[in-house]
């Protein structure tokens, strides 16, 4: 009952977000219906459009698993972003430095991707756990941390590509990308199409494995709900929240690798956060920090943006107006599950222990 | 009960608001599809004049008061002078330029522009890709690499340093200017050396000895930190400071305005951010070199497969009009004859660190 009022909810807030988009459309002069179709086009309108569409939703619903799975342990991770930076990163120095075999190279690229990340945001929960510092104070700075060691890293002169921006590209071996000339389907092979899309199902469903059918998950989300009862029942809490923000970590350093391994193959210089993790935030609130809900709002959002961007050179309307829609359709996409959120969460820490028995 | 009640009254809400959206939204598409059937039909009987042209800009953004504006009035000044039809789609991060030229192709355009060096990797294997588009680049050579269906789109940056340099020494009361760079990049550097080249200039033929104090920002976009080095500048004596630092830069000129110095503006005439502040620019006119590529296209003179080069000589790099405001007649006119020297090739305005190194032996 509870599950399938939260999808109506979710559906009715997809809706309202696109009629308050269209009011905007049409007060500034443009067809709505026509925005909205061109948006449809640029996502459905050709097997490439959609292939594209999955490659661009992969990292988000990654960052999007990554801060739901800390959100269901009571911690807020806003680190997301810079833990993506700190995948692609090591992801890259592995797939560029390393020579090893192929399927092999790239498993290792991922992995210590994963544990560089899981490192950095287990920085934020050891902090949490030692010293009580707030996780969203600390994920936050370490976000640009990462962002100009990244900088400082990709301006190396053995790392560098010359007379460019970015990092040398990683090696064959490392690539996790479909193999070039496969035919059927059309043109959905033409798009970068990789592995990391159904890594980032196994992903969702490791996850929901872990949250709900295993002593950890269970441990984990008892701290979530409330940490003193926890504590009296015997569970070692200041060990779960850095196991969770390292969990986390990884599975935002898991989406900044796909990323590199599946799409650009490099690093570039970066003059301003690129978004992927603060999406995930977006992904995470429209999914109700469910991980396979994830998937589906990490379509969503990327099917957003990937089609939305297509109305402007279409319509010729000015790019602050789309981004303006968009910025309006996500908001009421993930405000409802916001303000739901924040209720419960305010409930279970006032009443403990109590929701968890039922 | 209350709650699926409550539900049902948004859905009819939603249905409701739907219906009269669609209602107005049928109207207008009504009204829309007659001018649209109408361009339709220009497009049928004139295929062969109207050009259709897209950019895809780089991360700043179609409004960075910097090139990718500046390619932009290109392509409207385009439209206006030549009849063409532009538009323009933006990038929010690198991963984004592969797929953006995607769509600039499947939208069936006449050229393709990519804006910024950073889109070079990009645009050479869309271009390898589909020989039978068109596509430009601003700001980067492939050389002798360039494909055939491909016009790189260069600048001589160093040159208009080295003019604004040059003004600055001269006009330099404490013997101290700056130098703010945004990040390390081939084009920043010919910045950075045509200007510490002018400084050199001034030095040796008004036997001056102005130094020269230099950083990058690291960033394109960050004015707080603009401001921060040229107010640590402006504290360690120097009067005057350059920046080629994009949005970085702003901060710059807000720390002249603060302070009550100078500060020379780079890409286009700056001098409305800072009446008072910004002496003169160091322009770098892409949207001269944007629209003179539209131009060749549409003679049918498009000069693909090889890099177009643009200089004092061109129009498309000078000093900002409005610099007589505040830089006196006398030292105009030495600019002038310097334009001249440079054009001639007397003055080889240096690029990078080894040139300008060349460039001081000449001097000696």
């Amino acid at each position: 009952m509870m599950k399938r009022n939260r999808l109506k909810i979710t559906i009715i807030s997809i809706f309202v977000g696109l009629l308050v988009g269209a009011f905007i459309l049409l007060a500034v002069g443009f067809n709505p219906l026509e925005a909205y179709a061109i948006m449809i086009r640029g996502i459905f309108g050709k097997p490439k459009y959609i292939s594209w569409t999955i490659i661009k939703s992969t990292p988000l619903i990654l960052t999007g698993i990554s801060v739901a799975f800390a959100f269901r342990t009571g911690l807020f991770n806003i680190g997301a972003e810079g833990q993506f930076i700190i995948g692609a990163l090591v992801a890259t120095l592995v797939g560029y430095f390393w020579n090893l075999p192929p399927v092999i190279h790239a498993i290792v690229a991922i992995l210590m991707a994963c544990l560089a990340a899981a490192i950095w945001a287990g920085l934020a929960g050891f902090l949490k756990a030692r010293f009580g510092v707030n996780e969203v104070i600390t994920t936050i700075m370490l976000n640009w941390i990462a962002l100009y060691l990244s900088n400082a890293i990709v301006f190396w002169d053995k790392f560098k590509r010359p007379n460019s921006e970015a990092s040398q590209k990683i090696l064959e071996t490392a690539s996790i990308r479909f193999p070039k000339g496969i035919n059927f389907l059309g043109d959905f092979f033409r798009a970068p199409v990789n592995w990391g899309f159904i890594i980032a199902i196994i992903a969702a469903i490791l996850i929901r494995h872990i949250l709900k059918n295993t002593t950890l998950g269970y441990q984990l989300r008892a701290v979530g709900f409330n940490s003193d009862a926890a504590e009296y029942g015997g569970i070692d809490v200041k060990k779960n929240i850095v196991i969770s923000m390292a969990i986390a970590g990884a599975l935002s350093g898991l989406a900044g690798a796909v990323h590199v391994l599946g799409v650009t193959e490099e690093v570039s210089v970066l003059a301003a956060m690129e978004g992927n993790g603060f999406d995930g935030i977006a992904v995470s609130l429209i999914a109700a920090n469910s991980s396979i809900g994830c998937i589906f709002a990490g379509l969503l959002f990327g099917g957003l943006k990937y089609g939305g961007y297509k109305i402007q050179p279409a319509m010729g309307a000015p790019s602050e107006i789309i981004n303006i829609v968009i910025g309006i359709i996500v908001f009421f996409i993930s405000m409802p599950k916001l303000i739901e959120m924040l209720t419960t969460l305010r409930v279970r820490r006032k009443r403990g222990g109590e929701i968890e028995s039922k | 009960m209350s709650k699926m009640k409550k539900i049902l009254a948004l859905l009819m809400i939603a249905v409701l608001a739907f219906t009269v959206v669609g209602c107005s939204g049928g109207d207008k598409a009504d009204d829309a599809e007659k001018p649209a059937e109408q361009t339709e039909g220009e497009d049928n009987e004139a295929t062969d004049e109207q050009l259709k042209i897209t950019m895809v800009t780089d991360v700043g953004g179609v409004n960075d008061q910097s090139f990718n504006q500046s390619a932009w009035e290109g392509l409207q000044k385009a439209d206006k002078d030549l009849g063409t039809k532009s538009d323009y789609q933006e990038s929010h991060q690198d991963a984004d330029f592969v797929p953006n030229l995607e769509t600039a192709l499947d939208a069936e355009n006449d050229l393709i522009w990519g804006i910024g060096f950073k889109l070079a990797d990009a645009v050479k294997a869309a271009a390898e890709e589909n020989p039978d588009a068109k596509y430009a680049i601003v700001d980067f050579s492939y050389g002798d690499k360039t494909p055939d269906n491909v016009v790189g789109v260069v600048f001589k940056q160093e040159q208009p340093s080295f003019l604004v340099g040059y003004i600055a020494a001269m006009m330099s009361e404490t013997g101290k200017v700056g130098f703010v760079g945004g990040m390390e990049s081939e084009v920043i550097t010919a910045f950075d050396y045509g200007y510490h080249a002018g400084v050199a200039y001034a030095n040796k033929v008004a036997d001056k000895d102005v130094k020269v104090l230099r950083q990058y920002a690291e960033a394109f976009d960050d004015p707080a930190k603009g401001k921060a080095i040229a107010n640590s500048m402006y504290q360690q004596g120097a009067d005057i400071v350059f920046h080629a630092a994009g949005g970085t830069g702003d901060g710059v000129i807000e720390a002249a305005k603060e302070q009550d110095k100078y500060a020379i503006g780079v890409d286009r005439d700056q001098n409305d951010l800072a009446p008072d502040n910004v002496i003169t620019s160091a322009m770098k006119r892409v949207d001269v070199g944007v629209y003179n590529v539209v131009k060749d296209l549409k003679e049918g003179k498009f000069p693909g497969g090889t890099t177009v080069v643009y200089g004092l000589e061109e129009g498309a790099v000078d000093i900002a009009p409005t610099s007589d405001k505040h830089v006196p007649k006398e030292i105009l006119d030495k600019v002038e004859e310097i334009k001249k020297l440079i054009i001639d090739g007397e003055i080889k305005v240096p690029v990078d660190e080894d040139s300008y190194e060349e460039y001081l032996k000449t001097l000696e």
